[in-house]
This record gives structure tokens, sequence and C-alpha cells, in this order.
């Protein structure tokens, strides 16, 4: 099987039939994760257990008795999740050498299902981040920068200048799992989304990017940022992957009370022929100010295909758009105060030397453990959580949180079935460019487009659609109603199949490997 | 409109982390002022949304058996400072230095 095959259609066949092994797969991933390590994707590297599970798989299959699609597929997980014995830093000093004593659930389910965990991917520090710049293990570089697609487009340098300088970086939160998927080095991988963080890197490094509906998929074991709106995101190279993840991972977790009670049934996504019963919506407001005119048209190009296929095609409006990153902008820092109050040092992750008292210990451990990025949250959210600011920011927001899930309760019960919208206001940026501006600002331009659709809890998806002028990814977002992802999944998979994203053609890199990427270790524990 | 240093000091106080430089400060400033467009907006009559899913879903208590624990060992395993089965803090009750006391960037504001 080649590692561009999809699951359900292909890998899984190739396996039963034995024309591939599980422990072939995942010694061809940890090969490519070696080869590929200049992009930074992976903090932890498991490759005995992941062999182990590859020979445990490979058994199953030798008895005809595979657990399913997901049996010896391998798999790779972003480093908020806990993963039992293994490292989970969430890319920040605060958990360095933090060994999770349990697997979150999706981790948990994907390991009963069969699956190979090959490693934890980079991030943002403690997913707080578009660019997955921001992490203590450095940034992940975005595998299209080493494309021949890229190459091709980019202005000739002159001979003295470092052909390393031009990266693009991957987008984030989840950079390092999108840059793995799209890399080959894994089949699939889990993200978070909380504000875009699945979405927004899965359009950068060209692959599929799901956040699912708030409240499907159990957040247990996923290292909270925003309570009421993190979800897992999961990330594939194609929309059928999507769907054979998310019937694993979905339905009632009694560790997760935010997860709803009723029973989810795992489904196989029609082949759509006929889009004639289909009404999609095109937010007028998503045409944001720095969109570029190369995404516009691409938006544009792609309303007009529904409608020359049949479907209705309608301009919709969502008016509180504009305040959403503001709204967000609070609700979130809020909970993150809140939530990063766990770390002091006494149970796990990092402690501070200090011994003069409690408080002091705590201050001097966070101090130490939490990166500018982190900090900052946490005072703004302490900031507008105070008596006198509560009613004025907290509260407020609130209100225009519901305000904007209202706007799209009204477009969806006006007979719109799914919105399209952009879902980044531009291709990948150099790297050098996009850290010219600080963290806060970054987030609050390239969020824009994503996280509206977490204020509201719906799920939404990221399809690669084409490549910019630069020769980069550039994907659109598909958003549906609550907990209606097959329908969601179903238009998405009609519109991938029309639009025929191309494959990406990594050239041979040839680098020396410089003490930066000394970091990706293996896990030898398990 | 600038924050005074009794409120800095307050927050680093409540967050136990710290504003570091100027930069941290001015962060913060720009923070408020971005959430400030927030006023915009009419939210006269709007009840405040706790979770995307309170239609849906009633929290929930479910019966108190016991399912799982005795798992001491695991739990204590990543703390750093520990005996015999206890997590060591350092002494409580001693409130932070005051603003003039501690290390902070904050002092000579």
């Amino acid at each position: 099987a080649a590692l561009k095959d999809g699951l359900r259609s292909q890998v899984s066949a190739a396996l039963k039939e034995g024309r591939v092994t599980p422990t072939e797969l995942c010694q061809r991933c940890l090969a490519l994760i070696k080869s590929t390590r200049f992009l930074n994707a992976y903090i932890t590297v498991a490759e005995e257990t992941a062999l182990k599970q590859a020979e445990e798989s490979e058994e199953r299959y030798k008895r005809g008795q595979p657990l399913g699609i997901l049996d010896g597929i391998p798999i790779a997980v972003k480093d908020n999740f806990n993963t039992a014995g293994i490292e989970t830093t969430c890319a920040s000093n605060m958990l360095k050498g933090y060994i999770s004593p349990y697997n979150a659930t999706v981790v948990q389910k994907l390991l009963d299902h069969g699956a190979v965990l090959l490693g934890k991917t980079n991030l943002d520090e403690f997913a707080m981040g578009s660019g997955s710049t921001d992490g203590v293990f450095g940034p992940v570089r975005n595998p299209w920068s080493y494309s021949k697609q890229y190459k091709e487009k980019s202005v000739p340098k002159s001979l003295s200048e470092d052909e390393e300088s031009d990266w693009v970086i991957t987008g984030g939160s989840s950079g390092g799992s999108a840059a793995a998927v799209s890399s080959f080095t894994c089949f699939a991988a889990l993200g978070s989304d909380t504000g875009g963080s699945t979405r927004n890197p899965a359009a950068h490094c060209g692959v599929v990017g799901l956040k699912p509906t708030y409240g499907l998929i159990s957040r247990h074991g996923l290292i909270p940022l925003v309570n009421s709106m993190d979800v897992p995101g999961i990330l594939t190279r194609c929309v059928d992957d999507a769907a054979v993840l998310l019937g694993s991972l979905a339905g009632h977790d009694p560790k997760d009370s935010t997860t709803i009670q009723d029973d989810f049934t795992p489904f196989e996504l029609p082949n759509l022929t006929d889009v004639s019963k289909l009404s999609i919506g095109i937010p007028k407001e998503y045409d944001a100010p720095g969109l570029s005119s190369e995404i516009l048209a691409l938006w544009s190009k792609a309303a007009d295909l529904f409608k020359n296929a049949g479907a209705k095609v309608v301009e919709v409006s969502l008016p509180h758009t504009r305040y959403s990153i503001v709204c967000y902008h609070v609700l979130c820092t809020a909970e993150v105060a809140s939530n990063m109050a766990r770390f002091d040092g006494l149970e796990y992750g990092h402690r501070s030397d200090v011994k003069d008292s409690t408080e002091s210990m705590y201050a001097a451990t966070r101090r130490e453990g939490f990166n500018d990025v982190v900090r900052g949250r946490i005072l703004s959210g302490n900031y507008f959580l105070l008596k006198q600011n509560y009613e004025k920011y907290f509260v407020k927001a609130q209100k225009v949180r519901r305000l904007i899930a209202n706007d799209f309760v009204k477009v969806f019960r006006s007979g719109v079935d799914v919105l399209l919208t952009p879902t980044t206001l531009s291709d990948a940026a150099p790297y050098t460019e996009f850290i010219q501006e600080d963290n806060r600002t970054r987030s609050a331009q390239d969020d824009i487009l994503t996280q509206a659709a977490n204020m509201a809890g719906l799920p939404a998806i990221n399809v690669p659609t084409a490549l910019s002028e630069r020769g980069l990814p550039v994907g659109l977002q598909f958003i549906g109603r609550s907990f209606q992802e097959k329908q969601l999944l179903t238009v998405a998979k009609w519109f991938e199949k029309q639009v025929q994203f191309p494959v990406i053609q990594l050239e041979e890199v040839k680098r020396h490997d410089s003490g930066v990427f000394q970091h990706q270790k293996s896990a030898s524990f398990s | 409109q600038r924050l005074s240093v009794d409120v800095l000091d307050h927050l680093e106080h409540l967050a136990l982390v710290d504003f570091r430089d100027s930069e941290g400060v001015e962060r913060l400033q720009k923070a408020i002022q971005f959430a400030d467009q927030l006023q915009e907006v009419n939210t006269d009559g709007v009840e405040p949304m706790d979770s995307v899913l309170e239609d849906r879903w009633c929290l929930y208590l479910r019966e108190d058996d016991v399912t799982e624990g005795n798992c001491t060992k695991e739990l204590l395993e990543n703390a750093r400072e520990k005996v015999e089965e206890y997590f060591v803090a350092p002494p409580g009750n001693i409130p932070l230095p005051k603003l003039e006391e501690r290390e902070t960037f904050l002092q000579g504001s």
C-alpha cells in the first residue's frame, strides 16, 4: 500500500490481504520521521512501543481477527493529550519530563482499535497560538516549504543567502500534527481545536482538518485550554479517513460529563452525485478585512461549483461575526486563567527550588515554567475576572456568545444545510515574516474565520482546495449543523472529489543535523 | 486609561505569574483595549451563555459508586517532593511579599 492511499478503500484491504504488514507500515513511517526531522513535527517518537503495537496488530491479522479498519494504522497525537508512559509536554517547560499516568479517552480508543501510536507532535505552548512557532521545542516547518510546487514558484535567491530561511509556517496550534500527516509520516493525527487550531494548520498544510461538534468527542485527558470550547480535532489526508477516525472516537464518555448521552453510530460516507437538494450558505461577513484576493476568488469559484452542479447557493448573514474574535479573546483568557491555576509544581510538572512559602514557590514555578504568551493570557484573564470587571467583560462576552450562536441558529433554520467559507486569510507566511507580530495579534488575525464555530460549538471542516500563486495549499471551510457530521462530511467529500487537490511532491532534502533538532528523542519507556 | 500599579500588583498576586517587563504590561493594556470593543454590542435582554449544550443536556450526577482508584503510586510518581504518601509543600499561610519587597518588574514603577 502506498502511504498516499485512503484507509477504508485501500490500506485496510492491503493489510487484510497481507500485501503489506503493520510492521512494514510502522517501519516506513518511523524511517520517514527520521528523514524529515528538520520539520520538527514530533516532540517524542515512541519507536519501541509503536513497533510492539505493530507486531501485536500483525498477529491479529495473521489470525484473521483485525480489530477494524484502524488496526495497524500508524497515528500521531498532539502533545497536549495524555499518553500513558509517554512524556506529555504541551511544548512547555512546565511539563517537561511529565510522564502521563493515563491515556486520554481518545488515545485509549485509538489503541483499542489497534492503531499504532508513533509519537507526540509539536504545537504552540499549551496550544496557544496560530503558528506552531511558540513552543519550547522550536517551530514546526511546513512540509510544503520543501515541495517542488513551492520551490518552482520561489524567487531564486542569491547563492549567499541561507536556503533554509524562506520556509513557511504550518499554522497552529496543531502544526506538528498537520505537518506529520502532510509529510506522510502517519495516516492520521489528533489535534485539538479551540479557536481553529486544527483547521488552520490543516489549511496551510493541505490536509483535511475536522473540528467535531462540541460534546461529540470526549475531552478526558486533553489538557484543557477553554473547557467550553475545546474539542479533539482530526487530521487526515482525505475526508473518508476523517470519517473513519470519527467513527472510532465519537460517543458518550462517562469520564467527560460534557459529552452528550445520545448513541453515536459510525457511518460510511455516501458518494454524493446529486447536490440539487443541498442549500449552501455563503456568509457575507466572512469576506473579512485582510482576506487575500486569491482566496476570495477561490471561495467564489467554489460557490459557483456548487451552483453549476445544481445546488442552491445563497448569501446569508451572521451579523455578529466581527465581534466573535473579541468575545473569544475574553472568554478564552478567562478560562485559561482558571485552567492554568493547576500548574503549581506540587503534584506534577516543573517545580521551582524556592522554599520560603507555598505562594512564592508557586509564583517562581510559574515564572520559570510558562512562556510570555501563556503568562499574558493568564494575566488578561484574571483582569477580566476581577470583581469590578466581571460584568463588563466576562458576563458581557457570554451574552455576545449567545448572539453569535443565535446567528448560526437563524441561518440554519432558514433552510441552509452547510456554510461555505474560507479557512484562513491567506496562504502560509514565511516564518521570518510571521514572527514580526506578537502571538496575540497573530491569533486575533488568523482565528477570525475559524473561531465562531467554536463559540457556537458547531462542526467544521477544512478541505484542501487548490494551490496559491506561491505554490502553497489553500483550503476552504464547511460549517455544519450541530451533530450533523454525516451531512457535513458528505458535502466535504463531494467537494474534495471536484477539486482534486494535488499531492505534495516532497523533494529529497540533504541537510546536516544541526544542534537545533537534537531534542526530538525516542521514548524508551513503555 | 493606564492601569495603576496597584491593579497590576493585585493581578500578580492573584495570578501568581509576573509581568516580567514593560512589554508584559503593554500586552495587557492592548488586550483590554481590544476587549473594550464588546461594549459596542447591544446585549439588552440577552442571557449569558455558559455552554452551547444548554438545551441538550443537564449536568447529571452519577451514582456514588467507586469505580476506580488505588492509584497512589501513579499519582505520586510525577511529584518532585514527597514524603510517604504526602505531597510536600513549603509553609503556607505566608502571603507573597509586598511589592517593595519582592522581585518584580513593577517595583519602582
